[in-house]
């Protein structure tokens, strides 16, 4: 069993809270985990990227290879094309369907979305809707692990419990919100994948 | 056994502080800067009040690391690459001196430049001062390496080079955490002229530096992080170095490799197991993260041995951090590639955020030299950097902590008026009070933008050391006061802003401008923290 996640966004968009809910779960499972991420410069706007290796084997590198991503997730549809050859043929794509636009020369609408919809295996997402309706738009980083979680190979209990674990801290209504945000994400990929 | 899931930076701030650390001093450096911050937010730092205040620079934090030492007490001091070439005065005499208490320099080295002006390799550091070097393959010998690592350093009497890189600084996983060590007691050098390096002194210093080579050699050799690993292939024999044993491992799953490894993580490289390899292989493969420090080592000059392959021969590219892939190719395995980026994808550069005062600056800025022409803004490292790229395109060097201000001097010098610097707050008491220093000396005609955030916001919102002292320290230094001035950079004070900027150009002599408005991160962070 092993699940090799691209983890993509741009700087500020907050894509490591995703990631630190996945670590907390895989750490619960006992599985072994290594996690990359983007420091530095380009948390100033930038395109980052994690890579996220879970397994229940001892994992070697801390980056993934080309073409043997399990998954891309996506909080920025842009961003999720820009990891196309870490993904490996029958990979997923789950990507949120806001763009986030700080370039002069961000891609049309059609091109983009057409070629995401032209893909074999993708999730499209209104992320930052669906959390809106679940009464946090802030929210919208636990849809897109919600929606994450059908092609995660970890138990999705371990996962809430993850989330729980990360936003315990600021009380239980915050932790609350961000369960339904969850639920809702992996409904949503759950009925069109 | 609990496992902790750690970066491997915050993996060496829970094995310092597990190994007896009584202080780490550090200036912050991506990718080093979470070493400290670990330290600061530590649990069991903080009960037992472990030394964790930023230094104004890495040389002041070496220094005070050093002495610390002297005192008899196990210091840590963090930095990334470049920083220690700050540092490097300190460090290479401590080499000679020696220490009292464990000392471990941890430098964090950026091979592919993601945040830094180059990619040198601190190993060669290590070999210039000819101390031991540890690099970590992964976060556990990254925890293990900063725990014993001053036990190590008192049996080997000298300080010890902990070196990452990027990749595994800023990857997680789970460690083992071992057994705390306890503090060690106040205790002074035994011999009173250790750190005296007087000639006298430093002559003899220098020879027992000379003198514990071979026992620095033996740790190497039969160091628990140093191994030869065999195999049926001898058609090739492979080192790998730190890390990059990881990426040789990904490309041989379940201890699958054919060939006869040398995995080095401590150095001198542990010449045996090199020989051995050299012996039994018919030719040889390096892979290391960095510069080819153990290539160029067993390369043959004169082509008469055996083939050496790796960075210097274009079997592994010259530049750039290593991946998978890269030693995949090496080693002329099959690599994976999914499908190719679609050619609309447009590139996505850091740029200042929204909203901050440095853009405000840059607007002024841009309008004032429009009369003179592009080319005469020089400045310095930090989130201000980010204006030499559009759309402002305002300044037009970045060479190291400080030398804004130098550099417009020496234009200056060379008649190029008016030369303008912009610096940030703490890149200023950094290194850049010195050089201010120099200008005043000699009258030069320069105008220095001190672009003050209060903050170090590039590497995430560290406190900065200049947070009210910049209109002091200029006048100390000798800044005439009239010309000393303190504007809002907001867009209700540009024509203001404009104007200022334009009285000190005129103005023959040194003049610094701050305009101070508090990074816009920092102040969102403090505001979402007074809500929690």
């Amino acid at each position: 069993m092993k699940t090799d996640i691209i983890l993509a966004g741009v700087g500020g968009q907050g894509i490591l809270s995703i990631a630190a809910a996945i670590g907390e779960a895989a750490l619960e499972n006992n599985l072994y985990l290594k996690q990359s991420e983007t420091h530095g410069m380009s948390q100033r706007g930038g395109a980052v990227v994690s890579h996220l290796r879970i397994s229940d084997q001892p994992i070697a590198s801390d980056l993934i290879p080309m073409g043997k991503a399990d998954l891309i997730l996506s909080v920025e549809p842009m961003e999720a094309l820009r990891y196309l050859p870490y993904l490996k043929t029958d990979g997923f794509i789950v990507t949120n369907i806001t763009p986030f636009i700080n370039v002069g020369n961000y891609p049309e609408d059609e091109v983009l979305f057409n070629k995401l919809k032209s893909m074999s295996h993708v999730v499209l997402i209104d992320a930052d809707r669906i959390a809106k309706e679940m009464g946090n738009a802030r929210a919208s980083n636990m849809v897109m692990l919600g929606a994450a979680c059908p092609f995660i190979h970890v138990d999705f209990e371990k996962i809430v419990n993850g989330v729980k674990q990360i936003f315990n801290r600021k009380g239980e209504a915050v932790v609350e919100m961000n369960l339904k945000a969850l639920e809702a994400g992996r409904e949503f990929s759950l009925n069109n994948k | 056994m609990q496992k902790y899931l750690l970066l491997g930076v915050e993996a060496i701030g829970q094995g310092a502080i597990d190994g007896g650390l009584s202080g780490v001093y550090a200036y912050p450096g991506t990718p080093s800067t979470e070493i400290t911050e670990y330290i600061q937010e530590n649990k069991l730092a903080i009960e037992k009040n472990i030394h964790r205040q930023w230094s104004a620079n890495e040389k002041t934090a070496m220094e005070a690391a050093v002495g610390m030492s002297y005192a008899g007490k196990r210091a840590m001091v963090c930095m990334k690459h470049v920083g220690l070439n700050v540092a490097a005065d300190a460090f290479m005499n401590t080499a000679v001196t020696g220490i009292n208490g464990g000392l471990i320099v941890t430098s964090a080295d950026d091979p592919s430049m993601h945040s830094s002006q180059n990619e040198q390799d601190s190993r060669f550091y290590g070999k210039f001062a000819q101390i031991p070097v540890l690099e970590p393959s992964n976060q556990q010998e990254a925890y293990e390496m900063a725990r014993t690592g001053f036990e190590l350093s008192e049996k080997a009497g000298v300080p010890i080079l902990l070196r990452i890189t990027t990749r595994l600084a800023h990857s997680r996983s789970g460690i083992i955490p071992g057994e705390p060590l306890p503090e060690n007691e106040l205790k002074l050098p035994a011999d009173r002229t250790q750190f005296v390096l007087l000639p006298a002194n430093a002559r003899r210093r220098y020879n027992i530096l000379l003198g514990n080579q071979s026992k620095f050699l033996e740790l190497s050799e039969n160091s628990p992080y140093n191994r030869y690993i065999e195999g049926v292939n001898k058609k090739l024999g492979i080192v790998a170095c730190g890390i990059a044993y990881n990426y040789l491992m990904e490309n041989y799953p379940n201890e699958s490799c054919p060939y006869p490894v040398v995995k080095i993580s401590q150095y001198p490289a542990p010449e045996k197991m090199l020989r051995r390899l050299e012996e039994e292989c018919d030719e040889l493969l390096v892979l290391e993260e960095g510069y080819p420090l153990i290539e160029d080592m067993l390369t043959d000059f004169f082509g008469k041995g055996k083939k050496v392959s790796g960075r210097l021969n274009g079997v592994v590219p010259r530049a750039g951090e290593l991946t998978p892939d890269l030693v995949a190719k090496a080693l002329n395995l099959p690599v994976g590639q999914g499908e190719t980026i679609p050619g609309f994808i447009a590139n996505r550069p850091p740029a200042l955020c929204q909203g901050c005062g440095h853009q405000d600056l840059y607007y002024a800025l841009n309008e004032v030299m429009a009369d003179y022409g592009k080319g005469r803004a020089f400045s310095d490292i930090g989130c201000y950097t980010l204006g030499a790229l559009p759309p402002f395109e305002t300044i037009n060097s970045c060479l190291d902590m400080g030398a804004s201000i130098t550099m417009a001097k020496g234009a200056a010098d060379a008649g190029l008026i008016p030369s303008i610097a912009v610096i940030g707050d703490s890149t200023f008491t950094h290194s850049g009070i010195t050089g201010l220093l120099d200008a005043v000396n000699e009258k030069s005609n320069i105008t220095v933008i001190i672009s003050d955030n209060e903050s170090v916001s590039m590497t995430g919102g560290q406190k900065s050391s200049a947070e009210g002292k910049i209109e002091s320290i200029c006048q100390g230094v000798g800044v005439d006061p009239t010309h000393i001035r303190v504007i809002v950079p907001h867009r209700k004070n540009h024509a203001e802003m404009v104007q200022m900027i334009r009285e000190e150009i005129a103005y023959d002599g040194v003049s610094v401008i701050i305009p101070r408005r508090e990074c816009i991160q920092r102040a969102a962070r403090n505001k979402r923290a007074a809500k929690a």
